[in-house]
């Protein structure tokens, strides 16, 4: 990467830089803020996202250390509040969207053949709405009360019920930080969602058909289809917001005749397709990765990309699955049974397609692909613990439980996180030409294959033992104790392993091993560029026979475009 | 560290043809439908509200805006035109209707502030009078907002027309524009509908 | 290879999970009446029992589906692990198969049509089951942070401790005066929330007697952890007792005078209702019987003259949020306060 004559040395010593070294790390620096290079943007998104991963993983780690032992006062209510409001809020628009968009910003036009994406300085626009609402969010640590004083974060949760929200019952700017930072990054999103989509079908290479597209690329259309009709919800709630808590709107104003239901309404109809929206790359990330190290083409690649589509649509008349206890009619829950219900078909298509590519094949236990295959389980139970929360009966037991939370962390973490790692290894030897180390990688997974595990199997009991979410402490009486405090280990070990691969993040790109532009022996075009991919990428610009034109190359003897119709 | 070469070769030379749709459309296209969202949202939220309101004012006071209707909705008509003629090259008379188009618009916007004025001054309903006055003033000012930002851009491209810096080759951005503007035009029948019609 | 057997290990791992939590609750589930732990696997009403009984349908058959495909995924992880003895070849490559994939299409839509047919038996048979005529009725009504129980036809109202009769429904009208909370007791019934200008209604016919916990689940502030609930399930003749005994006025003792001459002259009671005196504030708890119930601000604190002491002296230390102000008062006051307020049984 041309930045690889970062003068590190230089600035570690503690002699002033000379005139020009300076001047040649303000251009280094001045040249990333002003890139428009698609590649370069999206280790922006990644790196950023990293970095609050770290910060939100903090605030986790705070919040462990709160429950570990009932009616402890590590937190005060109060900074707790503030504690897990931030931590949901920063992990799903500030660590998963940033870093799902980073990989497609960085891989999409890679995989289909482009030179950059379709809008450039859209792109970069929408980076610098992203980062920035990621700042006002956390500056309302120091503003939340207005500048004077100490400030404080929005305390609400992040799906922020009305009328909670309301100035009556949340004085001070934290709240208006809070949505405004959502309506900042709103627009970002919309506008990579719009790049993405103009991006994948209208840059794509000669020969790169739709039915040809690599997975990934298919689930980020997708996913950014889904973008434009979820975020924009919120974003209207928003505003709605906005008009209630500054020009004196009554829109979720109980005493002016407003519902409280509606916001939950409008929340959740962003929501949940929200958390599809996150999880969808991941199989992407599972599609591209599961294959290369079986050694077998995708099993069923039409039903792939039809299931993916599948579940955007179902994913959308599913909402109010999270408001079975609202006291909706009986024939309302059960509509919203059945179609939550229905999201468990295509999705077992998935699981049931990459169980085929595994079998048969020749599977390499590399760092990659243990991630993939943690993934592979965990997304298992994961959507089968989605499905007992589905049975509405049981979920006005379960609704609000740690089991919920045990539920989403599989999800999120299990599932999303693992494969965000996954593709971070997989695809860290492209973008900055070294090999992350194995060993250390080794390190990385099994100690957080072991704390997911440890913090959140258990967190399932505890909501099973009528555990509420969101409360910053506990009656010892009620028997939680012993659990909690297994889950709060869980939870250092998993920041051990965070900590590990932050270190080896570092390590390897100044000492890793030489990558070379196709580690992996894999089939997409993104290995067919030097690594790192030159600015333009491709010196010529590709022709594609097929769904893996790597494959064709180094197999002229049977080419996949003579299976594939 | 030699990247492999993808060409044609092994595999019959490529023969078809290779088109792909204009990438500008493709993008306005998505962001009409986000924007869509949004309003469906506002749209919702004015329905579900009618006839909640507790106090103060209620739609009957509204006078349906016939007038700014029909000339936010010609504006779509003499847009449409405009297109057809920078398409022939016909730089002069496509000022004269992208003109045209502008000035309905602003028409429109004028419209709008009379009523409000009547509104606020008049029937003392403001954005935080009661509900009514929250969703009406939000739903109709969300558009009239993207009036705004409509007449802004079409009001750029009249100038660089009069100023001769837009070329017959430029009639696939401006038609691009043209589908905001239809757009917009398209959410009135929409809002006019519910609040005007429905809403009273 | 190693990494590869202990891949292996997981899903054991996870199923032993599974069935401990099942064995776990199972015991629980047939011990009815109250527990210590208000796990939603010992139910002790209607609606808790028929909701276990679904639950336990569903894990069954959740935990087959998991036996059954993570199973197949950890065979094939270890049948097809690339060999060290391997050569480069790649293996044979495969499409798809519409057969196999056509069979894993229908298969779950089988299965989840029978998981949706017996939720919504479940569902309708809770939720429009028929209300009998001597059915109790209650209104309850969330505050931040505490619960106000109404008990119209018997003219009672008092706060966060609720009593009603065993083996006979009680239906809950739920209200709100501020924000959004849930009224739970797992053992009871499964949660409904309180939401302001939305009433809900919920109802539980217990079968046991004793005290059964429960909790606030939907966050509602500062002190949405605080918001403790207990139900006194009672027989009939204990109940009726109580009902009696709450609908007599405040006690007038004479050596409490002091104290209550305090109470009615600090703002106490802008807040606080004490039948057959001036007060009648409604912002905080009925205080007419305060002695019959066993905890204070909402399970935050024991109803002992200590407690109550350092309630009023600062309910802020007790409780840091609550809405009740510190009265500035000095100990003597104070003592004499809780003097008072320990005569109103
Ligand atoms: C990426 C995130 C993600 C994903 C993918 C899912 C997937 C699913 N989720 Fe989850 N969910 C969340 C994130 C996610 N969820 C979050 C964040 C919350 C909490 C929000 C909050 O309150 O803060 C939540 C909450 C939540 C609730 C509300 C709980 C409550 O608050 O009361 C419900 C209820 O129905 C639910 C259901 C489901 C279902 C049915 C799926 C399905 O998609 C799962 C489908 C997968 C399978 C079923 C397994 C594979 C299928 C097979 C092997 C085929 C055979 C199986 C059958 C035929 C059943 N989820
Ligand atoms: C992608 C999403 C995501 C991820 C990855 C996580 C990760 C984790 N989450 Fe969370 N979580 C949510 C999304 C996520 N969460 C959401 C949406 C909510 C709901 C919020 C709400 O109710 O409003 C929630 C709520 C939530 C709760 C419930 C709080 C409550 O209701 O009271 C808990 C409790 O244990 C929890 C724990 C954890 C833990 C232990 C992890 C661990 O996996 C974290 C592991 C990572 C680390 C531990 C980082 C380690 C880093 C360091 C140690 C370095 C620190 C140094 C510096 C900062 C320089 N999360
Ligand atoms: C501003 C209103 C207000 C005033 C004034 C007030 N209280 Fe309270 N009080 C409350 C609220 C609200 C609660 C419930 C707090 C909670 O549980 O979160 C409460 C709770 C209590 C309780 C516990 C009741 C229970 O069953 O939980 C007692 C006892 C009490 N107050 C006594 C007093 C006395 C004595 C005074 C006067 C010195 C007083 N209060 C003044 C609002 C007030
Ligand atoms: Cu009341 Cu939480
Ligand atoms: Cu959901």
């Amino acid at each position: 990467m041309a930045d690889q004559s970062i003068p590190i040395a230089g600035s570690l010593d503690v002699t002033p830089p000379r005139r020009e070294e300076r001047t040649r790390l303000l251009e280094w620096l001045h040249g990333w803020v002003v890139t428009v290079d698609h590649k370069r943007l999206g280790i922006l998104y990644v790196v950023y996202a990293i970095v609050f991963l770290l910060i939100a993983g903090a605030e986790a780690l705070a919040i462990r250390l709160q429950l570990a032992w009932p009616n402890s006062h590590f937190l005060s209510p109060e900074i707790y509040n503030e504690m897990f409001t931030m931590h949901g809020t920063t992990m799903v628009f500030l660590v998963g969207m940033m870093i799902i968009f980073g990989f497609a910003n960085y891989l999409v036009p890679l995989m289909i053949g482009a030179r950059d994406m379709a809008f450039p300085r859209l792109n970069a626009f929408s980076f610098w709405m992203s980062a920035f609402g990621g700042l006002l969010l956390y500056y309302s640590f120091i503003g939340g009360f207005g500048l004077y004083g100490m400030g404080a974060a929005p305390d609400v949760g992040w799906w922020a019920y009305a009328p909670l929200t309301a100035k009556a019952f949340s004085p001070g700017h934290a709240t208006d930080y809070w949505a405004l930072a959502l309506i900042v990054m709103g627009f970002g999103t919309l506008g990579t969602a719009i790049n993405v989509i103009a991006t994948t079908l209208s840059m794509r290479c000669r020969g790169m058909t739709l039915m040809r597209m690599p997975l990934f690329v298919w689930l980020m259309l997708v996913v950014s289809g889904l973008t434009l009709v979820t975020i924009t919800p919120l974003t209207a709630a928003q505003i709605m917001l906005v008009i209630d808590r500054y020009l004196g709107g009554h829109f979720f104003d109980t005493q002016a005749g407003g519902s409280a239901v509606i916001w939950m309404h409008f929340f959740w109809i962003f929501g949940h397709p929200e958390v599809y929206v996150l999880v969808l790359p991941a199989f992407g990330i599972a599609s591209e990765i599961i294959p290369v190290f079986s050694r077998k083409a995708i099993f069923g690649y039409p039903a792939m990309v039809a299931a993916s589509v599948g579940i955007a649509f179902v994913s959308l008349g599913v909402w109010a699955h999270h408001m079975f206890t609202v006291g909706m009619t009986s024939v309302g829950n059960t509509f919203f049974v059945l179609s939550t219900m229905l999201v468990g078909i295509p999705t077992g298509i998935k699981i049931f397609n990459w169980v085929a590519t595994v079998w048969g094949g020749k599977i390499r236990f590399k760092v990659p692909m243990l991630f993939c295959l943690a993934f592979l389980f965990q997304f298992l139970i994961a959507g089968l613990t989605g499905i007992m929360l589905s049975v509405a009966p049981w979920d006005w037991q379960l609704h609000n439980s740690y089991f919920v939370i045990a539920h989403f962390h599989y999800v999120l973490v299990g599932a999303i996180v693992f494969n965000i790692f996954a593709a971070i290894y997989y695809w860290y030897p492209k973008v900055t030409g070294r090999m992350l180390s194995e060993t250390l990688g080794k390190w990385h997974f099994w100690l957080f294959f072991i704390g997911f595990h440890v913090t959140f199997d258990t967190m399932h009991w505890v909501g099973f033992m009528g555990m509420p979410r969101s409360i910053y402490t506990y009656e010892a009486d009620r028997g939680w104790g012993h659990l909690n405090l297994i889950i709060s280990i869980g939870g250092l070990i998993q920041g051990i392993a965070v900590l590990v691969f932050a270190w080896n993040m570092v390590h390897s790109y100044l000492r890793g091993r030489e990558a070379g532009s196709d580690p992996w022996d894999a089939w997409t075009l993104e290995w067919t560029t030097p690594s790192p991919p030159p600015v333009y990428n491709f010196a010529a610009d590709p022709v594609v026979h097929s769904r893996r034109p790597l494959w064709d190359l180094k197999h002229p003897e049977d080419p996949d475009w003579k299976y594939e119709q | 560290m030699s990247a492999i070469p993808v060409t044609p070769g092994q595999a019959a030379a490529f023969t078809e043809p290779w088109t792909l749709p204009s990438k500008g459309r493709v993008g306005m296209l998505s962001l009409i439908i986000g924007e869509s969202a949004i309003f469906t949202i506002f749209v919702v939220a004015y329905v579900y509200y009618i006839g909640k309101t507790l106090y103060g004012p209620t739609p009957a006071i509204l006078e349906v805006p016939w007038f700014n209707s029909i000339a936010l909705l010609s504006s779509s008509v003499t847009i449409w035109l405009a297109e057809r003629e920078i398409e022939r090259g016909r730089m002069r008379s496509f000022a004269a209707l992208w003109g045209l188009t502008v000035l309905l618009g602003v028409i429109f916007l004028a419209g709008t502030g009379v009523e409000w004025h009547k509104l606020i001054y008049l029937d003392g309903l403001t954005i935080h009078t009661n509900l009514f006055g929250t969703t009406f003033y939000s739903l109709v000012g969300l558009h009239a907002t993207h009036v705004v930002v409509g007449l802004l851009m079409l009001g750029l491209v009249l100038v660089f027309t009069l100023t001769g810096r837009i070329r017959e080759e430029h009639s696939e951005r401006v038609q691009v524009l043209a589908l905001y503007w239809h757009f917009v035009d398209a959410v009135w029948v929409v809002v006019f509908t519910v609040v005007y019609i429905v809403g009273r | 290879m190693k990494s590869m057997i202990r891949e292996r290990f997981a899903p054991a791992i996870r199923v032993s999970l599974w069935l401990g939590v099942c064995v776990a609750s199972t015991p629980a589930a047939r011990a009815d009446g109250p527990q210590r732990i208000p796990s939603i696997f010992a139910p002790a009403s209607t609606p808790a029992h028929s909701i276990f009984g679904l639950s336990m349908f569903v894990l069954t058959i959740t935990g087959g589906i998991f036996l059954v495909v993570g199973g197949l995924l950890a065979f094939a992880l270890v049948r097809f692990r690339a060999r060290d003895d391997d050569d480069t070849s790649e293996p044979p490559q495969i499409y798809g198969s519409t057969q196999v994939e056509l069979a894993w299409t229908v298969i779950p839509i089988l299965i989840v049509v029978v998981l949706f047919l017996t939720t919504a038996r479940i569902i309708f048979a809770i939720q429009d089951a028929p209300k009998p005529k001597d059915a109790l009725d209650v209104t309850v009504v969330g505050h931040q942070f505490w619960w106000e129980f109404r008990y119209p036809k018997l003219g009672i109202v008092t706060a966060n401790e609720l009593h009603v009769p065993v083996g006979s429904a009680t239906y809950l009208h739920l209200l709100s005066a501020d924000v959004d909370h849930s009224f739970w007791v797992p053992q009871l019934a499964g949660k409904t929330d309180l939401i302001p200008n939305h009433p809900n209604e919920t109802w539980m016919d217990p079968q046991q007697t004793g005290l059964y916990v429960g909790q606030c689940a939907q966050f509602c502030g500062v002190e949405h952890a605080k918001m403790l609930l207990r139900v006194y399930v009672e027989t009939p003749e204990q109940f009726a007792a109580w009902v009696k005994e709450q609908q007599e006025p405040g006690a007038q003792e004479e050596q409490a005078a002091a104290g209550r001459h305090i109470f009615e002259t600090e703002a106490c009671t802008n807040c606080h209702r004490i039948a057959g005196t001036a007060a009648n504030g409604t912002f905080g708890p009925d205080l007419t019987h305060l002695m019959s119930r066993a905890t204070i601000a909402s399970g935050a604190a024991m109803n002992t003259p200590q407690d109550l002491h350092d309630w009023i002296q600062n309910p802020d230390h007790v409780k840091p949020g609550a809405l009740m102000p510190a009265m500035q008062l000095g100990d003597q006051q104070i003592d004499e306060l809780v003097a008072y307020l320990t005569t109103l049984h």
